[in-house]
């Protein structure tokens, strides 16, 4: 190993450093890549934080078969249904804001994001509704959980240590919410900044990432869903 | 010498021929800062102080234990010193010491890039430790915790406030700030592997990596995957705490154990995210001071990937008297030992490095050192812990105490101590008084092994740990262990005195005063912002002695190598090019 | 109370079965480590001083990806599997033998709670110490009424978590006559280290004779042995039960200078008491017996509820002595 020396000065051989190339690294390809390896590494990070709860749901699931059985009985398979076509579909626009940003259609990137934005808004309030019911029907965690006649699904009797089950509920879907919200938020400032015309053929990495991290949120409420509302 | 440049006009914005510390001047220039070394130096400073206030709880809790009954303090506040003594040492300094400190300052050197993948996030991750570390001194204000480090429920989570049989003591702002900071070590996590694999500079194959950055890049899968579930765990136990959720309390039907599983499926790879960094300094300390290629530098390298796999598969030998079923023990003690063979494999390739050296005993080298052999002792005492009978009688004993502190202050302190000595003339340009140097040593190394090897046999008589009070037969060691606490207090002090003269008015470090071949001590020192003068290009390994000039080694105490070659001076570019 | 002092200068006396067993595993990788860790250190010594730096001599270069290097590698990795095959072997092999109950043992339940061990033995009788009869095989089930306890007695090389909402168990068969303690090994809570109890290893005459009179009051009583009036014998179950850890000695409420968890007994009995709440209660026969069996019943100004374990495993006789000794404590 040794230094190298220098060549001349970029302005000399007429290759300027485009201004989104951050100054630490030495090639577009280089930049792009580094971040896509980073958002993958964040993934894998959250492939283990949610590993960990789904762990913890089997391990109940197989204390307690018939609690589960009939606690889940009380969450609205139509509403839940409904957030999964949601979140798919949210997930298809977020891959085609991908590719029009890719291609360089700045308007048709702006149309998808803000869609996908809605969608993730739609998501959050109908989790909103789902999750009101719950609080007036008193199915709430450990020993908050009160069920109140009135206001629950008919089916099998819920057991009286149902808690735990909504515990895992309300801790589950409410981070996945909690990531819903972090994806808006994120979605909206690459929003904005493609709106200022910060991306192009050439540089659209935030863009690309953001919906990597979508699509994951996507598939943690592809397994959200059986395990709480179908089985 | 190959020469090449990539990617011109990066340097535009700084010049390299000032130091990184004398480049954009000022507070703002720090806490603002994207500079890897100077965040690191930031690390470095929080993880001393975190450093300092644990050892004052060590101090205290040895003082208590000098004499049997009461000594200095009362058991609640004895129980919350140990508490806080594990939790400040384990996440705010181990934890951090040497990836996210050492490792930030030379990393991205030793790689010869400019900066690591993502500065943005280097520097969150400093401000997310710091706010984490914040909630951990909002607990200590509100009295700390007095569970262990290990916050076992249903003592931490069953809040006597709402009707619980556990403590009362501030739990929620510590399991918290464990939390907050997990994020951080995360972050830094995701930083190593996208810099390691992204950002070296030409010619540097992954052959030609560096053991350190081999071992940081270990650290870091650990530090990805392992961290997310501690998050999960703690996040699990503030809400048990909270609100009752039930998870982990047998009265709300939840299960302690599992909360055991959870907390060691991090824990114990979380050793091997302080030990391993540490053996890949001690690696590259051991190359330098004996003026050698490490022997079987690959295995030394996937040793360290061992070791962080492996270190998934053992958590459950904390548990061998927890109540976990036959075959799940067995399978977890055969799998424990497994352990002891990459650990091995380093050992023994060390001291073959060793072998028709150069060796130099100065102060780095003389931690290094430390760390063999007390390393050795630490994974030796470790095979009596993976023996299940064994086991079954000295866990929870001080046996168990003294051999983690072998591990982590044998092993990671002794290596972090070896780091800090040898790259502090890099980073902070500063020599250092060799004699204090090693008079701290010699201190720290006879007061560790006063206050801890007794500590085996205190534990092998049945000392159960984390007690306020033990029978009279227990006495007398307790008393060497204390004396030794004394001792090794000292040495920490002189080293400390030492560093700060250093700072204060020490000599202008040259270019490599160890004359090492190591890519880190080819660049300025202190380093330019962007590491190096100018794009290096890679044309040998980082240890190839037989391959480094007389120049690259030896040379360079006035006159720093590089800056005839920088690209603004040019005076070499046609010899360079030709 | 005293223990004898440990026949090796690393290991408690060994007092049952399970002990032998543990001890020559130890002792096994105890030598195994002190041969490896000494040549470890030597050879490093070794290399340290004959290869020390030398005007002119240069380091010889490293033989990288020659077959020595490979053959090293595979040497350092295979000999050492071997061993580490002998040594699980070795643990396993008495480890399992010492998790196996044997046929006909006779059963005891041990009750930990904050901070204390209750025994309950076969028939009824209940003590605070653990009595052994020797050379008969015990398995002793373990449950813990509130946080995690950990069963350890150190001479018998035995130790296994009471785990609250479940059941562990402990086999073994005591072989020496003599004393031992039970301590904590899992961290519990303020008062952790103070969580023991004597464990008595008896002829079969002496255990007889304890089963018989256990929740009786015996004929003596006391260090040194006095004919036990009501008085002497609720000393020695204040002392039994532990009282003292949270309650001071003889009452006096304080633990090592400082104000102890739990209030004051010497001194207060037929005064009234102020509570927590405000209000306050005379401390009469009534109020002690309440205090005792339902602990958070009447909290003393000054102190917190910290959970005091109600004792309900006395008797009433037992009850009553206690009382008795709180009366006489000035």
């Amino acid at each position: 190993m040794s230094t190298a020396t220098a060549t001349e000065h970029a302005s000399g051989d007429g290759r300027a450093r485009p201004k989104w190339l951050l100054h630490h690294f030495d090639t577009p390809a280089q930049q792009f890549g580094t971040a896509r390896l980073g958002m993958w590494l964040f993934l894998a990070q959250e492939v283990l934080f949610f590993g960990a709860l789904f762990v913890i749901y089997s391990v109940f699931r197989a204390s307690y078969p018939e609690m589960f059985k009939a606690a889940s009985q009380q969450l609205d398979k139509i509403m839940g249904t409904t957030n999964t076509v949601v979140l798919i579909f949210s997930s298809l626009t977020a891959a085609l804001a991908v590719n029009a940003a890719q291609k360089g259609k700045r308007h048709a990137t702006s149309l998808y994001l803000l869609v996908t934005i809605a969608c993730a808004c739609v998501f959050l309030a109908i989790k909103f509704f789902e999750y009101q019911h719950k609080f007036d029907a008193g199915l709430l965690p450990g020993p908050a959980f009160k069920p109140i006649d009135e206001h629950l699904v008919k089916g099998l009797d819920l057991k009286s240590n149902s808690g735990s089950f909504f515990a895992l509920y309300f801790m589950m879907t409410g981070l996945h919410a909690l990531h819903v919200v972090v994806g808006i938020v994120v979605f909206i400032w690459i929003l904005i900044r493609n709106l200022r015309g910060n991306f192009s053929k050439e540089y659209f990495t935030a863009v690309d990432i953001t919906a990597l991290y979508w699509h994951f949120v996507d598939l943690v409420w592809i397994f959200l869903f059986p395990l709480f509302y179908l089985i | 010498m190959a020469a090449i440049t990539t990617a011109p006009g990066t340097y535009d914005e700084v010049d390299p021929n000032t130091s990184y510390l004398e480049n954009n001047k000022g507070l703002m220039g720090w806490l603002f800062t994207l500079d890897h070394k100077r965040i690191g130096v930031m690390y470095l400073i929080s993880v001393l102080m975190a450093f300092a206030l644990g050892g004052i709880f060590a101090l205290l809790l040895r003082a208590e234990l000098f004499t049997k009954g009461q000594t200095l303090i009362d058991a609640e506040t004895y129980n919350r010193a140990f508490s806080l003594h594990g939790v400040v040492m384990i996440f705010l300094f181990l934890i951090p010491a040497i990836p996210a400190a050492l490792g930030n300052i030379i990393l991205p050197i030793q790689l010869g890039a400019k900066d690591v993948a993502f500065p943005k996030l280097n520097l969150l991750s400093l401000y997310i430790y710091v706010f984490g570390a914040c909630f951990a001194v909002y607990s200590m204000i509100h009295g700390g915790v007095d569970t262990g480090w290990t916050f076992y429920t249903p003592y931490s989570s069953s809040d006597p406030a709402h009707g619980g049989v556990g403590t009362s003591s501030s739990v929620i702002p510590m399991t918290l700030s464990v939390l907050i900071m997990g994020f951080s070590s995360v972050l830094t996590g995701v930083n190593f592997i996208a810099t390691i694999h992204k950002m070296r500079a030409p010619g540097l194959t992954w052959r030609r990596l560096s053991l350190f950055a081999w071992s940081l890049y270990a650290t870091a899968i650990i530090q990805i995957l392992a961290t997310p579930v501690l998050a999960i765990t703690f996040l699990l136990l503030t809400m048990e705490r909270f609100l009752g959720l039930g998870i982990f309390d047998p009265r709300l039907g939840g299960d302690p154990v599992l909360y055991q599983h959870f907390f060691w499926f991090y824990s114990h790879p979380a050793v091997y995210i302080m030990i391993v960094p540490g053996m890949g300094i001690v690696s590259d300390l051991i190359a330098t001071f004996s003026r050698r290629e490490p022997f079987g530098y690959m295995a030394i390298a996937m040793s360290s990937i061992a070791l962080a796999l492996l270190g998934f598969l053992v958590w459950g030998h904390h548990l061998f008297v927890a109540g976990m079923s036959e075959y799940a023990t067995m399978v977890f003690s055969a799998l424990t030992f497994l352990v002891a063979i990459p650990s091995g494999v380093k050992v023994f390739n060390w001291i073959a490095t060793l072998y028709k050296g150069s060796i130099s005993l100065q102060s780095p080298m003389l931690w290094a050192l430390s760390f063999i052999f007390l390393f050795t002792i630490g994974g030796l005492t470790g095979l009596f812990l993976g023996m299940l009978a064994v086991d079954v009688h000295l866990h929870d004993t001080y046996f168990v105490v003294a051999h983690f502190h072998y591990v982590m202050v044998g092993g990671t302190v002794m290596g972090f101590l070896g780091g800090l000595h040898y790259w502090w003339p890099k980073f902070t340009g500063k020599l250092y008084n060799e004699s204090w140097a090693i008079a701290g040593w010699l201190f720290v190394f006879l007061g560790f092994n006063v206050t801890f090897l007794v500590q085996f046999v205190l534990g092998s008589r049945g000392m159960p740990r984390r007690s306020y009070d033990y029978l009279p037969q227990y006495e007398f060691l307790h008393q060497i262990s204390t004396v030794g606490s004394w001792i090794l207090g000292f040495g920490f002090l002189l080293l400390g005195a030492m560093f700060v003269r250093s700072l204060l008015n020490g000599r202008p470090a040259p270019r490599n005063p160890w004359g090492s071949a190591a890519l880190e001590w080819m660049t300025p020192t202190p380093p330019p912002p962007y590491n190096f003068v100018s794009d290096p290009v890679i044309t040998r390994g980082q240890y190839d002695y037989h391959l480094a000039t007389d120049d690259e080694l030896y040379e360079g105490f006035d006159d720093p190598l590089l800056s005839h070659k920088s690209r603004k001076g040019g005076v070499d570019e046609g010899k360079e090019d030709a | 109370m005293m223990q004898s002092e440990p026949s090796s200068w690393q290991l408690p006396p060994a007092m049952a079965d399970t002990a032998t067993r543990v001890d020559d595993a130890y002792n096994f990788i105890f030598w195994f480590s002190v041969v490896f860790a000494a040549a470890v250190i030597a050879i490093t010594l070794l290399f340290v001083l004959k290869y020390r730096r030398r005007s002119g001599v240069k380091s010889e270069s490293t033989a990288r990806h020659t077959k020595l290097e490979t053959k090293l590698e595979i040497l350092w990795i295979v000999v050492p599997t071997l061993f580490i095959v002998v040594l699980f072997h070795k643990g396993f092999s008495s480890y399992i033998h010492n998790a196996t109950a044997a046929e006909g043992a006779t059963e005891i339940r041990v009750h930990a709670k904050k901070w204390s061990w209750d025994f309950e033995y076969p028939g009824g009788a209940r003590s605070n110490e653990l009595h052994l009869e020797v050379n008969k095989p015990y398995k002793l089930i373990l449950s813990s009424d509130d946080v995690i306890h950990s069963f350890y007695i150190p001479e018998f090389r035995l130790k296994r978590d009471a785990v609250p909402g479940q059941y562990s168990f402990v086999a073994f068969t005591p072989t020496v006559p003599g004393e031992a303690h039970v301590l904590c090994a899992e961290y519990c809570g303020t008062n952790h280290s103070a969580m023991i109890a004597d464990v008595k290893i008896e002829t079969p005459e002496q255990h007889q004779e304890f089963l018989a009179s256990s929740g009786k009051k015996p004929k003596v009583c006391g260090t040194p042995p006095v004919e036990c009036t009501d008085e002497k014998w609720g000393e020695s179950l204040f002392q039994k039960n532990a009282c003292f850890t949270c309650h001071g000695n003889a009452g006096d409420g304080m633990t090592g200078g400082a104000k102890s968890l739990g209030p004051k007994l010497a001194g207060i009995f037929g005064k009234p008491q102020s509570l927590a709440d405000g209000t306050s209660a005379n401390a009469d026969e009534n109020y002690i017996r309440e205090s005792i069996l339902k602990p958070s019943a009447k909290i003393v100004a000054g102190y917190t509820n910290v959970q005091m374990p109600p004792f309900a495993s006395l008797t009433d006789d037992q009850l009553e002595a206690i009382i008795a000794y709180i009366k006489s404590l000035k």
